[in-house]
């Protein structure tokens, strides 16, 4: 096994630093040192931490673009919450709801991801990219289009498409209760979400892909990433092994969906649009492909970084924009490169495999 | 009589699909990128017109050559300062970078311009002095086609055939076809591949900025995130075309813009957006290249 | 039965020096037959009427000018392309319904011209992924780190070292596949190969970029993976020094077209191969 010890090394140093990372800010937290608004941030920042996590494994370690990643998110977001809201009273522990409905967003969005993936993984390169794109905003779309009710007789749903219907339709007792309403997404969820669960989530998504990554299966679809045509030489299944990693991507994916839609009492499926895709997507790529502790880093600062700079009003996602463009050209650009690879030993950050 | 008339609709609003998915198609075809900034382009055309119009007193179509200029030398800026240092990168960088150059110039136009909308006038204005729409009348006033929609057609097709004269015949068009094909031979015959490349970007983004004016003169509010939509129903189009293919781009953007219309009109407006792209992904498992693109199978 | 799945059976075929025969006797059979093989790339025939036998244990090869449709038989037997006419028989099993990956799986391995590793994993790990099917455990096993994960990634990776030792390049286990010098790329591509355990391998130009003495270094290693491993091994290769010395029957192909079967020296002395491949008689000897 000396060949496990280098890998296991590092994994270890990342779980050791996310396990301080979650002592520190518990303890902050505790002494009151972090505001009400930097609170309200650790849940989001952990969703987005998985959700880079899951995009790394379908951009990185199978080398495919997706651009849709946001809607496997919308996806376990409103099946979680939906489950959340109809077990209020079968489940009354908190923990236990929260666990039930991250699992159903993760299950749900599992079997989208199992469904467009028959069609997307045919393709290649940009079109499976566009075609990514497109599945993302058809889900987005399709939810906006749902109502959905529970009351004692169980869940009640109704697919809106005309846009004639209204909750009224529903045909809920009195004692029932809506859960979507449309374009206006849910409302009056409960908000169960906590960082513990958050940190719990980024843990056990780490320890999934690590373990994938280090298997006979992970081994097959990075095969696959290098050289298709060699990968299927020496016998590997590439639509069997495309699935398994864009399934399990799209599933965790909709665990953080789950998360982040029970952090909130309103949610609009609008939250889940190309622009979220692309956003994840720049943690990914900024983070370095393939790199996991990478994704963790970047998720964090990318996602606090306009925060921060909400001072400046105006200007922040101008400065975001800026930093963008001036960090994939340092890192990216020979010429910047070679000027700061003198100064700082840049640009190591990518090829250093997870 | 009403299937002729969303039909037009879709044409026409096809037609200023077809001119901006021309404009990603070819940038495409010689830098091989996805150039997610094209769609902001069109904004910045479009406000750019707009201020030709509002301030210096321009009228319509001085200031779409205005537009048209500025636009041009944005894209070349872009293009020098942004992509070609990542010229030898991983695509997926230079798509991060876009996203980028995106992202600032929306908020550019943010800062400068503001969020409210703006209201824009139409190149040719839809209803005349008499309040009378502005339009062609057919069968006896049953189907009327604004003068606007007409014009947009017409701009559509001059656009894709001067579009393909230029590549056929001239040298520049040839020396664009030849960087599309192979970087590195087309050096090697003398060919100025980064010139070649910034002058793609100069014509992408002069048709963005005609695109910017048509759109805004349909659709007349303008705002930063004015582009963003067009530019990725664009960018549908030219995919579903056949991404590269200059004949490919106008089919796709047309049919774009009909499916389009035809959703709204049938099946649904809010699900008018999926049905376009369950069209694609349909198009796509059919022909894995687009209606007009080759399929290259790798060779082994 | 197929020798595929288990080390112990080992072959008992005796190494045959006619291999490439069209009428020998039918109870010898061979590991590979290829009968009226053709594919067409839109109307232009590439490689028509293909016959061809070899022997279990034989090392062939495949000659003939650039562009002769040499690289397209091998495609064709891997399945890589989807050959338009004629039948390929693996072991007796016909091979047309089957995947390039269930090919393999038969027992069909391969290198490729153009080198294609696995460039961004490391040396072990490209042989790892060749063992793919040896390894049984499953994907929970792998995420919870199942005892059965353990077990099957010592084993994998003993035999993975046992591979690599074949080219002493055990010692660069740990490096990246990318970073390898060129002729230990080509020797990984092969190891890759062998990992599959396959009855049946294809070298496509083995000695391409080899100065003469890695090349003759390469002929004692092709044979001796042969006597190894008790497989068959057909080879595509221009060096005509390493093809007439260790093949033991040779096809040549001309214009998709085979021209001429038999042992190194009747195509030696085959004026038809002479004219169409060698051009003048007295520059036999190169390519």
């Amino acid at each position: 096994m000396k060949n496990l010890k280098p890998h296991t090394k590092h994994n270890i140093v990342t779980f050791a630093g996310l396990a301080l990372v979650w002592i520190i800010v518990s303890v902050m937290r505790g002494q009151g040192v972090l505001g009400r608004s930097t609170t309200g941030l650790l849940v989001p920042i952990c969703c987005y931490v998985v959700m880079a996590l899951s995009l790394n494994l379908t951009v990185g370690i199978m080398g495919e673009l997706s651009l849709g990643h946001a809607g496997f998110m919308g996806i376990g977001a409103f099946s979680g919450i939906i489950a959340s809201q109809s077990l209020l009273n079968i489940i009354p522990s908190v923990p236990l709801r929260l666990i039930t409905a991250m699992l159903v967003g993760a299950i749900f969005a599992g079997i989208f991801g199992f469904l467009i993936g028959i069609p997307v993984l045919r393709l290649r390169g940009d079109y499976l990219a566009i075609v990514t794109l497109a599945f993302g905003e058809i889900i987005k779309e399709l939810i906006t289009c749902l109502l959905v009710g529970v009351d004692e007789h169980g869940l009640h749903m109704i697919f809106n498409y005309r846009g004639l219907k209204n909750v009224d339709d529903l045909g809920l007792s009195p004692t029932g209760q809506v859960i979507i309403k449309g374009a206006q997404g849910a409302t009056g969820t409960q908000p169960i979400a906590s960082f513990t669960a958050g940190m719990l989530l980024i843990m056990v998504t780490l320890f999934i892909i690590l373990n994938l990554i280090y298997s006979r299966t992970g081994r097959a679809i990075m095969a696959i990433r290098d050289n298709r045509i060699a990968a299927e030489s020496v016998g590997i299944d590439i639509t069997k092994h495309k699935m398994i990693a864009f399934v399990m991507s799209a599933a965790m994916a909709g665990a953080a969906g789950a998360l982040y839609g029970l952090n909130y009492s309103n949610l609009v499926a609008a939250k889940f649009d190309f622009n979220t895709s692309i956003l994840v997507l720049v943690f990914v790529v900024l983070g370095g492909l393939g790199n996991m502790r990478g994704s963790i880093i970047a998720a964090v600062l990318l996602y606090v970084l306009p925060e921060a700079l909400r001072g400046m009003h105006d200007y922040r996602m101008l400065i975001y924009a800026i930093v963008l463009i001036v960090v994939m050209l340092t890192t990216n650009s020979p010429v910047a490169r070679n000027l700061f690879s003198r100064w700082f030993r840049f640009g190591k950050k990518g090829e250093e495999d997870a | 009589m009403e299937f002729l008339s969303y039909l037009i609709s879709g044409i026409s609003l096809g037609s200023v699909y077809a001119i901006i998915a021309l404009g990603y198609t070819m940038v495409y075809g010689i830098a091989k990128m996805l150039n997610f900034a094209h769609g902001d382009v069109i904004m910045v055309g479009g406000y750019i017109s707009f201020c030709g119009m509002m301030y210096l007193g321009l009228n319509g179509w001085l200031a779409l050559l205005l537009a048209m200029a500025v636009c041009t030398v944005l894209g070349i800026i872009v293009e020098g300062l942004a992509y070609r240092p990542l010229r030898q990168a991983t695509s997926l960088a230079v798509l991060i970078t876009a996203i980028g150059v995106s992202y600032l110039l929306q908020n550019t136009a943010l800062l400068v311009w503001g969020a409210t909308p703006k209201v824009y006038q139409p190149l040719i204005p839809l209803a005349n002095a008499d309040g009378q729409p502005n339009a062609l009348r057919l069968f006896g006033g049953q189907l009327s086609i604004s003068y606007m929609s007409l014009l947009t057609m017409a701009a559509c097709i001059i656009i894709m055939v001067g579009l393909t004269m230029f590549t056929s015949n001239s040298k520049m068009g040839k020396a664009m076809r030849a960087c599309s094909e192979d970087k590195d031979a087309a050096r090697l015959m003398g060919i100025n591949v980064n010139t070649t490349i910034s002058v793609t970007f100069a014509i992408g983004s002069a048709l963005a900025a005609v695109a910017g004016v048509l759109l805004c003169s349909f659709n007349p509010t303008l705002m930063p995130t004015t582009g963003s939509m067009p530019g990725i129903r664009a960018f549908t189009a030219a995919v579903f075309g056949g991404i590269g293919s200059i004949p490919g781009a106008f089919l796709g953007g047309l049919l774009i813009g009909v499916i389009e219309a035809m959703a709204k009109a049938y099946i649904s407006t809010q699900l008018a957006n999926s049905v376009v792209f369950a069209v694609l992904i349909v198009v796509l498992l059919v022909r894995p290249a687009g209606l007009l693109g080759k399929y290259v199978p790798e060779k082994v | 039965m197929s020798q595929q799945k288990s080390r112990l059976n080992i072959k008992m075929v005796p190494v045959q020096s006619h291999a490439i025969v069209p009428d020998r006797d039918a109870d010898k059979s061979p590991i590979l037959e290829c009968h009226h093989l053709g594919i067409d790339f839109g109307g232009l025939t590439a490689v028509n009427n293909f016959n061809l036998m070899i022997g279990r244990t034989e090392i062939a090869g495949l000659i003939g000018p650039n562009g002769a449709g040499k690289t397209t038989v091998f495609n064709m037997l891997t399945k890589v392309y989807q050959p338009t006419r004629g039948s390929i028989l693996l072991d007796g099993r016909d091979t047309s319904k089957l995947s390039t990956a269930q090919v393999s799986r038969l027992g069909i391995a391969r290198t490729f011209q153009n080198i294609r590793l696995f460039k961004d994993l490391t040396v072990l790990d490209n042989v790892l992924v060749g063992l793919h099917d040896e390894m049984d455990y499953r994907l929970p096993s792998a995420i919870f780190r199942l005892p059965d994960f353990w077990r099957g990634e010592r084993i994998a990776r003993e035999r993975a070292r046992e591979l690599l030792s074949i080219f002493d390049m055990q010692d660069m286990a740990d490096a990246k596949a990318g970073s390898l010098p060129y002729g230990a790329q080509r020797r990984l591509e092969i190891v890759r190969a062998l990992a599959t355990n396959p009855s049946l391998l294809l070298l496509d130009e083995p000695a391409a970029g080899m100065n003469p003495s890695e090349t003759s270094e390469l002929m004692d290693n092709i044979v001796k993976i042969r006597d190894l491993f008790h497989i068959a091994i057909m080879l595509i290769e221009h060096d005509m020094n390493l093809v007439m010395g260790i093949c033991e029957g040779i096809c040549v192909l001309n214009f998709g077209e085979v021209i001429a079967k038999g042992t190194p020296d009747e195509i030696k002395s085959n004026p038809v191969v002479i004219e169409a491949y060698l051009g003048k008689k007295d520059k036999k000897e190169e390519a």
